[in-house]
C-alpha cells in the first residue's frame, strides 16, 4: 500500500517529522519498504499562462510563445509540444530553473528564435514516466505560482508492505487511525452527510447468496458528464497512491477505495438490463472483464449478473459489457460487503489480482458500505453532476458478522509477555485502538470487537495489539527459567556429523544438490519406475523427485569438471523420494563420487588415477564407525548405473545396505567425462547404528603366523575364501589377511593365487606346533572341498 | 719378543689407516681374533718355561688390552664418522610439500547448521526432523493457515496433489512433536524447506532451522532473551538487535527481528538496502489455535516458535553475496570454507 504523506497529514498529523513517522510505522508492524518524492527535485517552475502562439518561422513542429508567469513583461518560449494553445495554463521553468537531472534552463535560441524558458511535461517535472504533451493545469491556477505550492508537490510517497491481517491498513482512513493509536495524535473524523434523492429510480437488486454477500448497497445516479476532467487534486492523490487516472467516475470510486477502504463499482445504466442479481457462478459461463479478458466460469465464483448474464466478477473486476463511458449518463454505483472467505482465493485462480480483490480477501469493514455509496455520490455530483436517486441496500444481518466481546486478563497478559503492562496503560492502549470495554473486576476487562479489525477476535490478537503499542523494545530481555531436561544421545547411533567429518577426512567435499532433478538425467542412474512428479515444478529439469543421490552429485561433478578440475571428490547426505506400492517413502541416503588422482599431483610422483579399492576402502572406512565392519557384506552385482565388472552390493545381514563401483563407461561417455568415476550410495538408516564394545581378555601368549598360498579358480570370490577360512579356524584365528592375490606366468590360465596370512592365538595357552598344523589342515580339506583350492607348490 | 713390538707396531699403524668400521674390524680380526696374530703369541706361552711364563703372558696381555683400547677409540670415531655421513645423506628439503590425501570440508550451509545446532542444544533444546512431504493439514491447517488464507499467497507451495506438498517450512515437524511429547518440551527442526521461486534472492529449495519451546511460563521476554543470545553467539559481536511487529498465523504476537548490519556496522549499504538493519528471522508466542490443534491445552501452556535461513544466515556470516553459489557446488566455491 502506497499513500501520499501528506494526504494521510489532512487526517492525522502528529508533531513528527517523516523519518520519525517511517520509524513509527515500521517499529508498529507496518513496515516501510520505500519513501519516494512525489516528484522530481526541480526549482523555478511556476504556473503561466500561454497568452499567444505563432508557428515558429523556420520550423513546422515548433510554436513561438508569449507566455505569462505573472510578470508585467510576457516571455517567450520557443516549444514543441503539439498541445500547446492560447490560453492554456501551463508549468513554465524559467531561465535559472533546474530541473530533475540537473538540467539548467538557459537562455536559448532555437532555430534563430530566441526562447526564455520552457514549457514542461510530466515526464519533465518527474511527475510521471512518460507523456505526449505539456501538462495542462486547470484554468483556474493562480499564475505566477511556484508549481511545487501549486501541486503540493513537497510530498512523500510512502509504501508500506503491510502484513495479510491489516486489511484495515489499506485505506487513507485506516492508516490515520493507526497513526492516532501510535502517536497520540487526534484524528480527523471525514464528515459524510447523506445525499438527498432528487428522484425515486432504483435498479432492482436481488442476492441470492447472501453468505457470499451479506450486504449489497446501490445507487442510480442519473445525468452526469464524464467527459470533464477528474480535479487535478484527485488524480495527484490517486497517483501517489498508485492508481492511474481513467475517467471521473471511476477516478472517483478508486479514491473512495484509497480513502475509506471500500471497493466499489460503478456500472452503466444504460448498458444494464432486467435486475441485477448476486450469485455464484455455475461452471462455463463467460465473463467479459474490463481489461477485454474473456474468462470462463468455473462453479462457485461470486458473480453480479443481470438479465444478459455474468456482468462483473464480485469483488474482483467488472465486465466491459457494462462498465462506464465517456457517453455514460446514468450510473448505478455497487458498494458491497463481500464475505472474505467467498472472495478468497477467487481472484488468484483466474490469474488475477486487483486493489479490490486485495482488500475483499483481507476483510472489508462491514459497517462502511452506506457510507462509501454516499461520499462517493457526493463527489460524483461535485465533479460530473447528476441527480442522486435513492439508496438501496439488501441486508441479510444473520449473515453480517457481529461484533464480540473479549475477556482480557492482565494476568494473562504478563504471562504471555513476561511482564505486566500498566492497567491504565491497558485501558489507555484499548481506547486508542477505539476498543470500547468495560472493567469487569481488578484486571479483567470485557473487550468489545471493531467492525473494521478481522484481526481482533481472541484474547491473543489484543494482547499483540498491546504488546505492539506498548513497543517491543520496551519488553524485558532475558534468560528462560525452564525445567532442565537433558537431551539424551544414545551411544549407539552415529551423529551425522560424525558420518560427514568421516568422509572430509578422508578428503570428500560435501555437496548440497536440489532435492528434484532432471526426470531425464535421473533416469540414467536408475531404473525405478514413477518417480515422484511435482505438479507445478519450477522448470522441466527440476521437476522429479530424486530416488538417489548420484543425479545431483554427477551434475556437481560435471560442473566441477567443466571448470577445470580434475581431482573430485564429493558427498551428499540428504533425502531420496522412492516409490514404494502407491506411496513414497523417504528414505536418508549417503552418496559419494571421486574421479582422478588417488591424491593430489604432488612432486613425490604418487598420482595413481583412484580405482575400485580406493572408494571401497574409504566405505570400509565409514563403515568402521559403526565397530562392526565385519557384518557388512560386498558381493558382486549388477546396477543399470555401474561398470558389470566392477560393481558391488552391500549387505548386512541380508539387509541392503547400499552400491559401490564404477561408473559405466557408456555413462562417462554420454556425459562427456574422462572416467573412471567410482561412486557409492549407502542406507543412511544401516550405517548409523554402533555397535557398544564389550571388553575381551587379552591374550598374554604368543601368536603364530602362517602363511598359505592357495590355486584356485579364477571367478571364486576372495571374500568366500576368507569367509570359509573364519568359520574352519573358529575362536583361535585372530586375524586373517590376504596378502597378495596372482594370476598369470606360472599359474595355469582360468586359474589364480591368492595368498592369506593366518594369525592364531589362544587365549590361555601357547599353541602347539601340532595343533597349528592340525587346525591348518583342517582349514586346507575344507578349502578343497568348498572351492576346490589346492596348495600352491 | 722383539716380535712382540713388531706385531703391535704393525696393527696400530692398520688400527689409523683404517677408514671404516669394516676395515677396522678385519684389523681386529687379523690381530686380536681366534687365530689373530696376537692371539697366536699367546698360544705359544706353553712352549716357555714356567717362569718366564706369566711375565711372558703378561706383557702380551698388556700389549693386547692396549690395542683394545685403541680399536675402541678408533671404533667410535669412525661410528660418529659413518653417522654424519649417514645424516647428511639423508636430509631432506623440508620446505616442499607433505604427502596429502587433500583436504575435504563441510558445506558452508552445514558449517553454519552445526553452530545454530550448538547454540541450542546448549540451551537444552533437541534436534529433530521430519518427513520433506507432508499434507496441507501438517504444513498449513494446523498451523492456523486455513485453505484460501492470504498467508497461503506468502508461501509458493510445490504440490503433488492437492494435498500433499513439499513442505513451506519445517514448522510441520513441530506439529508431530507436539501431538506425541507433553509440555515442557524445547525443539529445534532443522532441513530443507521448499518454495516455487527462483530469482536472484530465492532458490527453490533452501535450508532452514525452526524451533519450539513449550512449558508453563514460557514468555515473550524470554524468546527475546534466547533470540538475542543466539544473534550474539552466531555472529560472535554485539551487535545491536531490534524486534519489529509482524505477522504469522501460526504465533501472536509475531516479531521479525534484524541485526545492525554486520556488513556496515548500521551505517547502510547495499546489503542493508541502505537501512542499517538487516532483517534475520522470524518469531512469536505460540497462536491458541496450534496449540489447539496439537491438543495443548493453551491457557496452562505457552509457547515460543522462531524460524531461520539458515543459508541467509551463512551468507552474513561469510560475507557470501549469491544464493545460487550454495547449491553450484563449485570446488572453488567449497573449499573456501574447509
Amino acid at each position: 500500500m502506497q499513500f501520499s504523506e501528506q494526504w494521510l497529514r489532512e487526517w492525522v498529523n502528529p508533531s513528527v517529522n517523516s523519518q520519525e513517522l517511517v520509524e513509527k510505522l515500521t517499529m508498529a508492524g507496518l513496515e516501510v519498504d520505500s519513501v519516494n518524492p512525489v516528484a522530481g527535485d526541480f526549482s523555478k517552475v511556476f504556473v503561466a499562462e500561454v497568452i499567444s502562439t505563432t508557428p515558429h518561422p523556420d520550423a513546422d513542429k515548433l510554436s513561438v510563445c508569449q507566455v505569462s508567469v505573472g510578470k508585467s513583461e510576457l516571455l517567450q518560449i520557443v516549444c514543441g509540444a503539439p498541445n500547446v494553445r492560447a490560453g492554456l495554463k501551463v508549468s513554465c521553468a524559467v531561465v535559472g530553473a533546474v530541473l530533475p537531472g540537473n538540467f539548467k534552463i538557459k537562455k536559448a535560441k532555437l532555430r534563430g528564435q530566441e526562447s526564455f524558458g520552457m514549457l514542461c511535461s510530466k515526464e519533465e517535472l518527474g511527475l510521471a514516466e512518460s507523456a505526449d504533451g505539456l501538462m495542462e493545469l486547470p484554468s483556474e491556477a493562480p499564475v505566477g505560482q511556484d508549481i511545487r505550492e501549486y501541486l503540493e508537490l513537497d510530498d512523500s510517497i510512502i509504501d508500506v508492505d503491510l502484513t495479510p491481517n491489516r486489511g484495515d491498513c489499506l485505506s487513507m482512513l485506516g492508516l490515520a487511525r493507526e497513526v492516532g493509536v501510535l502517536t497520540g495524535a487526534a484524528v480527523s473524523e471525514l464528515e459524510i452527510p447523506p445525499v438527498e434523492a432528487v428522484h425515486q429510480e432504483v435498479f432492482p437488486v436481488k442476492v441470492s447468496d447472501s453468505s457470499m454477500c451479506p450486504r449489497y448497497v446501490g445507487r442510480v445516479i442519473k445525468n452526469i458528464d464524464n467527459t470533464v476532467a477528474t480535479p487535478l487534486w484527485m488524480v495527484e492523490k490517486l497517483r501517489r497512491g498508485g492508481i492511474r487516472s481513467i475517467d471521473p467516475v471511476v477516478d472517483i470510486t478508486n479514491y473512495v477505495l484509497l480513502e475509506l477502504g471500500q471497493p466499489m463499482h460503478a456500472f452503466s445504466c444504460e448498458r444494464l438490463s432486467g435486475s441485477l442479481d448476486v450469485r455464484l457462478s455455475v461452471k462455463g459461463e463467460k465473463l467479459t472483464l474490463i481489461d477485454g479478458q474473456e474468462i470462463t466460469l468455473d462453479d462457485g465464483t461470486p458473480l453480479i449478473s443481470d438479465a444478459s448474464g455474468p456482468i462483473a466478477m464480485a469483488g474482483v473486476m467488472g465486465g466491459i459489457s457494462s462498465s462506464v463511458s465517456a457517453g455514460t449518463k446514468d450510473v448505478f454505483l455497487e458498494s458491497a460487503y463481500f464475505n472474505p472467505v467467498s472472495i478468497a482465493g477467487k481472484a488468484r485462480k483466474y490469474g488475477l489480482h486487483t486493489d479490490s480483490s486485495h482488500r475483499f480477501e483481507r476483510g472489508v469493514d462491514f459497517k462502511l458500505q452506506v457510507k462509501a455509496v454516499e461520499r462517493a455520490s457526493q463527489l460524483l455530483m461535485d465533479i460530473v453532476g447528476g441527480e442522486p436517486g435513492p439508496l438501496v441496500e439488501v441486508a441479510d444481518e444473520a449473515q453480517l458478522p457481529d461484533t464480540q466481546f473479549i475477556t482480557l486478563r492482565s494476568s494473562r497478559i504478563g504471562r504471555v509477555l513476561g511482564f505486566n503492562i500498566e492497567e491504565a496503560e491497558v485501558e489507555g492502549i484499548l481506547g486508542r485502538l477505539g476498543l470500547s470495554f468495560e472493567c469487569e473486576s481488578a484486571g479483567v476487562w470485557l473487550v468489545q470487537t471493531l467492525s473494521h479489525r478481522f484481526d481482533i477476535g481472541i484474547e491473543a490478537d489484543l494482547i499483540e495489539e498491546l504488546a505492539r503499542v506498548h513497543g517491543y523494545p520496551r519488553i524485558p530481555t532475558r534468560m528462560p527459567e525452564s525445567i532442565l531436561r537433558p537431551v539424551v544421545r544414545s551411544e549407539s547411533s552415529i551423529a551425522i556429523s560424525s558420518i560427514k567429518r568421516n568422509l572430509v577426512d578422508q578428503g570428500y567435499q560435501e555437496a548440497i544438490t536440489y532435492s528434484f532433478v532432471d526426470p531425464d538425467f535421473q533416469s540414467l542412474f536408475q531404473s525405478h519406475t514413477n518417480p515422484l512428479r511435482l505438479l507445478n515444478p519450477i522448470s522441466s529439469d527440476l521437476s522429479e523427485m530424486r530416488t538417489s543421490l548420484w543425479p545431483g552429485l554427477m551434475k556437481a561433478l560435471q560442473h566441477n569438471y567443466n571448470r577445470q578440475h580434475s581431482r573430485i571428490r564429493l558427498f551428499e547426505v540428504g533425502t531420496c523420494f522412492m516409490p514404494e506400492g502407491s506411496g513414497i517413502s523417504e528414505q536418508q541416503k549417503v552418496s559419494g563420487v571421486v574421479s582422478g588422482s588417488k591424491q593430489e599431483e604432488n612432486w613425490t610422483g604418487d598420482s595413481d588415477t583412484v580405482d575400485f579399492f580406493d572408494m571401497k576402502g574409504d566405505v570400509e572406512n565409514l563403515l568402521a564407525l559403526t565397530g562392526e565392519s565385519a557384518s557388512f557384506d560386498f558381493a558382486r552385482a549388477e546396477h543399470p548405473a555401474l561398470h558389470p565388472g566392477q560393481c558391488a552390493k552391500i549387505t548386512k545381514s541380508g539387509k541392503p545396505v547400499g552400491f559401490l563401483g564404477a561408473l559405466h563407461p557408456k555413462l562417462c561417455k554420454t556425459l562427456q567425462l574422462d572416467g573412471p568415476i567410482y561412486l557409492f550410495e549407502l542406507q543412511l538408516s544401516e550405517v548409523s547404528g554402533r555397535r557398544i564394545p564389550f571388553y575381551a581378555d587379552i591374550s598374554r601368549f604368543p601368536s603364530v603366523r602362517r602363511d598359505i598360498a592357495l590355486l584356485l579358480d579364477e571367478t571364486i570370490p576372495s571374500g568366500s575364501v576368507s569367509a570359509c577360512i573364519k568359520e574352519e579356524s573358529g575362536e583361535l584365528l585372530r586375524d586373517i589377511r590376504i596378502f597378495d592375490v596372482y594370476s598369470g606366468r606360472g599359474v595355469e590360465k582360468g586359474y589364480k593365487s591368492v595368498a592369506v596370512s593366518l594369525y592364531l592365538q589362544h587365549v590361555e595357552r601357547t599353541l602347539g606346533e601340532e595343533e597349528v598344523a592340525e587346525l591348518l589342515e583342517s582349514v586346507l580339506k575344507k578349502l578343497k572341498k568348498e572351492f576346490n583350492a589346492t596348495l600352491r607348490e | 719378543m722383539e716380535n712382540l713390538n713388531e706385531i703391535v707396531a704393525e696393527a696400530q699403524a692398520e688400527i689409523n689407516l683404517a677408514d671404516s668400521s669394516a676395515s677396522l674390524d678385519e684389523v681386529r680380526v687379523k690381530y686380536l681374533g681366534k687365530k689373530g696374530r696376537v692371539t697366536s703369541l699367546l698360544k705359544t706361552l706353553g712352549k716357555l718355561s714356567s717362569e718366564d711364563r706369566p711375565k711372558a703372558g703378561a706383557v702380551i696381555n698388556l700389549a693386547k688390552s692396549a690395542l683394545q683400547a685403541e680399536l675402541e677409540v678408533k671404533k667410535s670415531t669412525l661410528s660418529e664418522r659413518e653417522m654424519d655421513r649417514a645424516l647428511a645423506a639423508e636430509s631432506v628439503d623440508v620446505t616442499l610439500p607433505g604427502r596429502v590425501l587433500g583436504a575435504g570440508g563441510l558445506h558452508p550451509v552445514t558449517r553454519t547448521l552445526e553452530r545454530i545446532e550448538n547454540y541450542f542444544l546448549s540451551l537444552g533444546f533437541d534436534s529433530v526432523s521430519g518427513p520433506e512431504i507432508v499434507d496441507d493439514y501438517h504444513n498449513f491447517e494446523a498451523l492456523n493457515i486455513p485453505d484460501h488464507h492470504p498467508a497461503r499467497a506468502m508461501h509458493d507451495t510445490f504440490y503433488f496433489n492437492p494435498n500433499s506438498v513439499l513442505r513451506t517450512h519445517t514448522s510441520s515437524v513441530q506439529v508431530k512433536e507436539m501431538k506425541v511429547t507433553a509440555p515442557p518440551m524445547r525443539i529445534i527442526c532443522p532441513g530443507r524447506v521448499y518454495r516455487c521461486d527462483s530469482d536472484l534472492t530465492h532458490t527453490p529449495m533452501f535450508n532452514q532451522v525452526e524451533g519450539l519451546m513449550v512449558g508453563e511460563n514460557v514468555s515473550f521476554a524470554e524468546l527475546k532473551g534466547i533470540i538475542e543470545g543466539f544473534l550474539q553467539d552466531f555472529f560472535e559481536k554485539e551487535s545491536a538487535v531490534r524486534f519489529r511487529p509482524s505477522y504469522f498465523p501460526f504465533t501472536e504476537p509475531s516479531a521479525e527481528v534484524d541485526i545492525q548490519c554486520v556488513i556496515c556496522g548500521g551505517k547502510g549499504c547495499r546489503v542493508c538496502s541502505h537501512t542499517g538493519w538487516i532483517e534475520v528471522l522470524g518469531c512469536g508466542m505460540v497462536h491458541p489455535n496450534v496449540f489447539k490443534h496439537a491438543g495443548i491445552d493453551s491457557e496452562q501452556y505457552t509457547g515460543l516458535a522462531f524460524g531461520m535461513g539458515v543459508d541467509r544466515l551463512s551468507m552474513l556470516r561469510y560475507g557470501i553475496n549469491d544464493l545460487r553459489l550454495f547449491f553450484e557446488n563449485d570446488l572453488s566455491f567449497l573449499r573456501q570454507f574447509n
